[in-house]
């Protein structure tokens, strides 16, 4: 290797006339008595790339006075239906768009669309989760009103989107009473990271064992300052909760009050 | 299996490094992964050597450290040793804990030709 410009190559540099080489060795560095490793401190995080990207998302979105919300939860929490009710209760009261996260399909990218929001469907293929990446060429395709709403609805899965900051102002899990109350304590990183829980199909606990106190208890065990607000996207209870939360965070975004200061 | 793109990035970082510190073969990679940084440290093994195959670090070692958790009890006001985010304070039982680190997730050292 080249140690002045560190490319790999064989030596033929059109951008240099004039280039005398030392060394055949692997490393391509003569120097006698010395070993060709070496140790370099780096300190990179490993996630650094993904931050930049969201913060340039957020950058983006902050400066429309755009609130995101970034959806999370496991497969089947009612993700996609709470969605549609939101977007059908908010017409022609606040612009809206979405973008979804799906390993494969447009499925739900049509159900959005049938309310009449636009939406654009990222698939991952093989991938677990949205990145900021994959967040920043959605909004590309996406036009977004001043003062809106963007709900992304990340792939369900209850583990890898934790770590994956997209640029959001707020991180929303979803939580079934379907599943078990003890979710938050097996997958803490994800109620850990988020601001709000939405504890979803409500209307279904006269039929269940499920208890609303433990799952609360549990959430809040894992993240002292996560919101819980219960909802049933199917029947409408708790709804107004919900899209009472929502107003008052984008008031929170339009008027710049920043991260996770949404007024009680 | 979100460990598979993390070592896409250690991958990326790897190859940023190598144009700025000039070097063509990645022998060892030192890593920090936190306790609490939701990354299983097999999962990231078996992703590292599946990323790296053909690449300036196929055959690299993945050297794992794993820093210790602290947090914050808000109750004894004690920084104390955590194993998880539902741990409760050894001090005084409290459940009101703030973690202050753990979640570390980052390349520390490389070791290169």
């Amino acid at each position: 290797m080249c140690t002045v410009c560190g490319c790999g190559d064989t030596h033929e540099h059109k951008h240099e006339k004039n280039h005398v080489h030392f060394g055949e060795g692997e490393a391509g560095v003569s120097v006698p008595g010395m070993s060709q490793s070496r140790l370099i401190q780096v300190e990179a995080d490993i996630l650094g790339k993904n931050k930049i990207f969201a913060e340039r998302n957020r950058q983006y979105l902050t400066e429309r006075g755009v609130l995101a919300l970034n959806l999370v939860s496991s497969p089947g929490s009612g993700k996609t239906t709470l969605l549609v009710e939101t977007l059908e209760r908010l017409k022609g009261e606040v612009p809206v768009a979405v973008v979804e996260g799906d390993q494969q399909t447009s499925n739900d990218a049509d159900r959005i669309r049938a309310t009449g929001a636009p939406a654009v469907q990222i698939n991952t293929g093989k991938g677990c989760h949205l990145d900021a990446h994959m967040v920043g060429h959605a909004l590309e395709k996406l036009l977004l009103d001043e003062g809106g709403v963007l709900f992304v609805e990340n792939v369900g899965n209850l583990v890898c989107p934790s770590a994956f900051d997209l640029g959001e102002a707020f991180r929303v899990v979803i939580l079934s009473v379907t599943e078990g109350e003890d979710k938050p304590l097996k997958y803490p990183d994800i109620f850990a990271s988020a601001d709000v829980m939405v504890l979803n199909k409500t209307d279904l606990l006269p039929h269940l064992d499920f208890s609303v106190d433990d799952a609360i208890a549990n959430a809040k065990r894992i993240n002292r300052t996560i919101r819980v607000l219960q909802v049933s996207a199917r029947t409408g209870e708790g709804m107004q909760d919900w899209l009472d939360w929502l107003r008052s965070a984008l008031a929170s975004q339009v008027t710049g009050t920043s991260h996770g200061q949404v007024a009680e | 299996m979100h460990e598979m793109s993390l070592c896409e990035s250690i991958l990326d970082i790897l190859k940023d490094q190598a144009a700025r510190e000039h070097f063509t073969q990645v022998r060892r990679v030192c890593v920090d992964i936190g306790p609490l940084s939701c990354v299983e440290p097999e999962a990231l093994r078996f992703g590292f050597d599946v990323v790296m195959k053909g690449s300036l670090a196929e055959g690299a070692v993945l050297e794992i450290s794993r820093p210790a958790a602290e947090a914050l009890c808000l109750s004894c006001f004690k920084t104390v040793p955590v194993r998880q985010r539902f741990d409760t304070c050894p001090e005084c039982g409290s459940e009101a804990l703030q973690v202050t680190s753990g979640e570390e997730l980052k390349i520390r050292e490389l070791e290169v030709e």
